[in-house]
């Protein structure tokens, strides 16, 4: 395919109307396969460089022989240029609606993107797969590594390598996958080193109208409470009412008399399109400055966004002081075991593990219970607040994750070592990215587009220096205890750095940000004294 | 993105309870064991058994892990018994800086007799009985009088280049004749003599004529505030239009003057208490903030329904007879509405297992976010340029604050801390800008209600002249002062140019709920660590640091001059010897001192203490082997078979 097809003018002369905190441009404007463009010439500072995966929707507006295209980004920024000539606007319009809608993956940017201080295939030993595993089989010698999914047969959604109790064949695992949707059987995600109590993720058993049961499934959560201690917990992120009503299209949960030891609790999480509409209606109210007090404060309660981050933070904290504090094992699961589980495992694990914690931590937590653990990137991520179209699998999952992790952070401002600017910086690469860690639905999507050789990764470019000052949190200082945040309304904020980040003028906090770092800096150069 | 939080630890209760030593010559009056600490958001009903005592100033609680807690009964704002429970008899207690305790006594007899002795201990009916007079911090006749002086109101005015060309020092007011509720010294344009101000007093509400508020050196403008006028349906003075000529005349620059009216449109019949209160609180943030360009037209039906008001006697000044004046109405509700506002915002707050969606309808039904936006909307409205950085400096800021304030602790009304709340917004939006941080805020409200210090005692000058404050009791300034290192705001940058305007914004995303003012007494809402405190430690160890670069460089020069002039002496050697870096101990050892505040922030983590830690609930519920109602913070869970 020839993205030449697609561009129906290259360039026009526009100028970009000023934002807080961002000058106005005026120059020529070009659009080229994968980025728009926008030069005052001679390489000046304030020039716009616009990957077009990161435009979620395209407004056009003509007047005269001028027109005005409002780009509304997935990072929620919002763009206005305004461009001379009827034609030409058009075009461009046109031309941005063609390119961004293009879904094929291996004709996305990172596969064209070629940094020249980064080379191809120096992520491969950044989080290797088996490096959670390492790190258990220090602790302990009752989990083995399967590779029972080598080809991703047994499940198309796992990576090839999963760890399970050791006394469990492969042929156990893959008769207990086919007892669970999609085949993601219960799989080690996290070992607490304190007491050995561990915490599990599967999809929901098929259990069905009739109530099947599957004697291997039983056996493998059986092995688990032998090696964690033989009390166990069964997180169920759906409510009890939307159990009954997955039992009438195949699914359900872990009956009580199947499976001896395994208590239930229900934390029901908000998923899919209500949770996609309380983000669109979140961001509608924060970028709509006319609103009254009144009214502001009510659409802040009315989109619900901050129900969700307490809800979520709730389950994550219940899931983790379990394993902390009664020494359960812990087994999370929904549905498909691709998204609020996700949200759970990984949260308690912040909570709980210091390791999580830093930098390098973090990533890797992100590698593992994220994108390896099978999360739709592709799909949750196509479009964030302002598309148009009606949302087909896109929600804000991943967000939500990020949101409880900064509410985190706000309350625990010492024991993070990165900070709002990681956050951030993940964010937006999970939505619109020149990189390839967040491409593609699942590890077997990513090993057949190739995209580990031949995209680079967000995190090599992370790990370099000179991002440093701004993904770092300046006053980290190593925290062995676990964080129990305080899950109050009142203790919970809107993260206005991100739902707020275009609408309000960046400086104060940014210069506060750099005193904090100039704080610490001259320490540190008083240290080497 | 970055704004300071205070944990618990960070709000010191200055001399609100009394050092262990002193404590064992309290006596107390009442004493009764076994009374029970509920916690305010504990689902089931958790708490702590120990003895409470009474003294002549406080009530303290000391519970069976030998923690403290005291109450100054200056602080109570309403004790209530509630109907009794198989437990015993419940005691509610609101206090005045947003603290609510929940008690249980066993017997009720008890309970009664404290309730009792509350009521008469927190409501003294006269001044002499306050605290302030029978506090005494150990200072000596010289040092409180110095605490006294401190401040001094001539001074600030200096500060402001007051008196000059324009605006003169009157002696009018000197015996209180005037206005009672006005200082003696008052500043007034150069041009009005005194039969224009006698005259313009007379035409103002309770002789409050138009003073001198706060003067902008660079822009030579001024603020100025005054009561409403008295004029019926075709009332003029000409002694009070005068005077404002006379105003209008001292500010040169500028060609207009504005008269701001704090009044909301259907509200001008209540305006007595708004006018007094609330217009000072405008005044007072904007003399933070001043702008100096045109403002636009007035709202026509405003003033419409202000003519409507003239009805009762008590109007506004009629545009027609004051030229070159224009007039501007401002929405401010009065203290009434305020009060109200304020107490359902605290009932919202303090309910039980409160969700987020509760949380945030009763923000908005209580409407207080909205009152304190419209008083910082107002107060940019008139003003826009941050005034001289020493002026917000430490103990200087709210210096006219005794000449000025009504800190009368039996008025129940939040204006003051509706004021205190839009400085904290103004700190939150402009990190750099202050010098003083959260926590002094937090102080000064807990004093303002504690009745320790003299400061806030009294209505007016007068009354305070009247009670002989000065020399009876202690002023609360050099107390801050003395702790002042837990007030500095350590990202503080007076040398940047950009915070000299401070140009907030007042879109309604940027007002948040002040937590640490309304929940300062609930520890677990707050954040778990302080980024404060490490940022203090590090500010005092680069600046040691620093000082110990300029030592040594200057050693170097030193010792480089006198090695061109001369050979080494053996005197010489010797001292290079003595301060060389590596045998000069102090380096390391201050530096291991003060990271040890550190050390211990970390150790507060509450999650680190089960006591503290709500989640613990879950425990019991878990071990029981019958499937059982798991009860999280709030929202109950049901464990299904």
């Amino acid at each position: 395919m020839e993205f030449s097809e697609l561009i129906r003018t290259g360039r026009a002369e526009a100028l970009l109307l000023p934002g807080p905190g961002q000058p106005p441009v005026r120059g020529t404007l070009c659009i080229t396969s994968h980025h728009l463009l926008l030069s005052a010439g001679h390489g000046s500072p304030g020039d716009l460089w616009l990957l077009l995966r990161n435009v979620d929707a395209v407004e056009k507006r003509v007047a005269g022989n001028s027109g005005t295209i409002t780009l509304k980004c997935k990072n929620l920024h919002v763009l206005q240029l305004e461009i001379e000539g009827l034609e030409e606007t058009l075009d461009i319009a046109s031309s941005i609606e063609a390119l961004t809608s293009l879904e094929s993956v291996t004709t996305s940017y990172p596969f064209f993107y070629r940094p020249q201080s980064l080379r191809l295939g120096d992520a491969a030993n950044l989080h290797p797969p088996d490096h959670f595993y390492q790190q258990v089989a220090l602790q302990t010698d009752a989990w083995r590594l399967s590779a029972v999914n080598r080809d991703f047969d047994v499940c198309a959604s796992y990576p090839p390598a999963l760890v399970v109790p050791v006394g469990i064949g492969d042929e156990v695992l893959a008769r207990s996958a086919r007892f669970r949707q999609g085949g993601r059987f219960p799989v080690l995600c996290y070992y607490h080193t304190t007491n050995g109590t561990v915490m599990l993720r599967s999809s929901q058993p098929l259990q069905g109208a009739n109530r099947r049961r599957c004697a291997e499934d039983e056996e493998l959560l059986r092995a688990v409470l032998a090696l964690g201690g033989g009390r166990g917990l069964v997180l169920d992120t759906r409510s009890a009412q939307a159990v009954q009503q997955a039992r009438i299209t195949g699914g359900g949960t872990e009956a009580k008399a199947a499976y001896p030891g395994w208590k239930r609790l229900h934390r029901p999480l908000e998923r899919g399109r209500p949770l996609q509409d309380s983000f669109v209606r979140l961001v509608e109210a924060c970028t709509d400055p006319s609103l009254s007090m009144d009214r502001w404060l009510s659409r802040l309660d009315g989109c619900r966004w901050l129900t969700h981050v307490k809800e979520t933070l709730t389950a994550a904290c219940l899931a983790a002081q379990g394993m902390d504090r009664e020494g359960v094992c812990i087994l999370v699961h929904g549905a498909e075991g691709t998204d609020t589980t996700l949200l759970v495992t990984s949260l308690a694990q912040l909570i709980l593990d210091p390791k999580c914690r830093t930098m390098s931590g973090f990533q890797s937590l992100l590698e593992r219970e994220w994108i390896q653990a099978g999360h739709p990137f592709q799909q949750r991520c196509a479009h964030s607040a302002y598309a148009q179209a009606r949302p087909k699998h896109e929600a804000p999952v991943f967000l939500l994750f990020l949101d409880c992790v900064w509410q985190l952070s706000r309350q625990f401002p010492l024991s993070l070592e990165f900070g709002e600017g990681m956050l951030l910086a993940v964010f937006e690469h999970a939505y619109a990215s020149p990189f390839g860690t967040f491409l593609c639905n699942s590890e077997k999507e990513r090993y057949l587009c190739e995209v580990k050789t031949k995209t680079h990764s967000l995190w090599s470019s992370l790990n370099q220096s000179k991002e440093r000052r701004r993904l770092r949190n300046p006053i980290y200082t190593p925290n062995p205890l676990a964080l129990w945040p305080s899950v109050e309304p009142q203790s919970l904020q809107l993260w206005a750095g991100l739902f707020l980040r275009w609408t309000r003028p960046p400086e104060p906090a940014q210069e506060a940000w750099e005193q904090l770092w100039r704080i610490v800096t001259e320490q540190e150069g008083g240290d080497t004294l | 993105m970055l704004s300071t939080h205070i944990s618990l630890e960070d709000t010191p209760t200055l001399y609100s309870a009394p050092s262990s030593s002193t404590k064992r010559s309290y006596i107390w009056r009442l004493k009764v064991e076994q009374v029970k600490l509920l916690d305010r958001f504990s689902t089931s009903n958790k708490s702590l058994t120990g003895t409470l005592y009474l003294t002549a100033t406080h009530l303290l609680f000391i519970d069976s892990l030998q923690k403290e807690t005291w109450i100054l009964h200056h602080h109570i704002a309403a004790v209530e018994k509630l109907a009794l429970t198989t437990a015993g008899c419940p005691l509610v207690i609101q206090c005045k800086n947003f603290r609510i305790v929940h008690f249980i006594v066993p017997r009720e007899r008890d309970c009664h007799d404290i309730y009792n002795s509350l009521l008469q201990l927190s409501r003294q009916a006269k001044y002499e009985d306050l605290y302030a007079f029978s506090y005494n911090p150990k200072q000596n006749e010289s040092e409180q009088i110095q605490g006294w002086q401190l401040i001094d109101l001539a001074e600030e005015y200096r500060r402001m280049d007051v008196p000059n060309l324009n605006w003169k020092l009157s002696d009018a007011n000197r015996d209180y004749k005037i206005c009672e509720t006005y200082p003696r010294d008052l500043y007034v344009p150069r041009a009005a003599n005194k039969p224009t101000i006698v005259g313009s007093s007379k035409f103002r509400s309770k002789g409050r004529f138009p003073v001198l508020s706060y003067y902008h050196q660079d822009k030579q403008a001024a603020i100025c505030r005054c009561s409403q006028p008295l004029s019926g349906f075709s009332a003029r003075c000409l002694e009070d239009e005068h005077m404002l000529q006379a105003i209008n005349k001292a500010n040169p620059s500028n060609r207009y003057m504005y008269v701001m009216d704090t009044r909301p449109k259907h509200r001008m019949q209540s305006w007595w208490a708004s006018k007094k209160d609330i217009g000072r609180i405008v005044v007072r943030i904007s003399s933070k903030i001043w702008r100096d360009e045109k403002i636009r037209e007035s709202d026509e039906k405003a003033r419409l329904n202000a003519m409507a008001n003239r009805a009762a006697g008590k109007g506004y000044e009629n545009e027609d007879n004051y030229s070159n004046i224009r007039f501007q109405f401002v929405g401010i509700e009065n203290i009434h509405v305020m009060r109200t506002s304020l107490q359902k915002l605290l009932e919202v707050n303090g309910t039980k297992g409160l969700s987020v969606s509760d949380f945030f309808s009763g923000l908005e039904s209580s409407g207080w976010l909205r009152h304190i936006k419209a008083v910082l909307d107002a107060a940019i409205f008139l003003a826009k340029v941050l005034i001289e950085k020493d002026w917000i400096s430490f103990g200087h800021k709210f210096s006219d604050r005794c000449g000025h304030l009504d800190g009368d602790p039996k008025e129940v009304s939040p204006v003051f801390t509706q004021f205190l709340e839009c400085v904290w917004h103004l700190t939150e939006q402009f990190p750099q800008a202050f010098e003083y941080n959260e926590a002094f805020l937090l102080q000064i409200h807990e004093h303002v209600h504690s009745c320790q210090f003299g400061n806030f005692l009294g209505n007016c000058q007068k009354e305070r002249e009247d009670l002989k404050l000065r020399e009876k009791t202690y002023s609360l300034w050099p107390f801050l002062l003395d702790d002042q290192e837990k007030y500095l705001n350590p990202f503080y940058t007076p040398s940047s140019q950009k915070f000299t305007v401070l140009e907030p914004n007042t879109v309604p995303f940027n007002f948040k709920f002040w937590r640490n003012m309304y929940h300062q007494f609930d520890r677990t809402l707050h954040p778990r660590q302080s980024v404060f405190k490490l940022i203090m430690n590090k500010n005092d160890q680069n600046k040691q640091l620093e000082k110990e670069i300029k030592e040594l460089e200057s050693k170097i020069k030193q010792q480089k001059t006198r090695h061109t002039d001369t050979v080494l002496t053996k005197e010489s050697l010797h001292c290079i010897h003595a301060d060389s870096p590596a045998l000069k101990p102090s380096l390391c050892f201050k530096k291991e001192q003060t990271l040890l505040p550190v050390n211990d922030a970390i150790r507060t983590i509450e999650g680190s203490n089960t006591a503290d830690n709500r989640y613990s609930e879950y425990a019991e519920e878990f071990s029981k082997t019958e499937p059982a109602v798991v009860s999280l913070e709030y929202g109950v869970a049901r464990m299904t078979c």
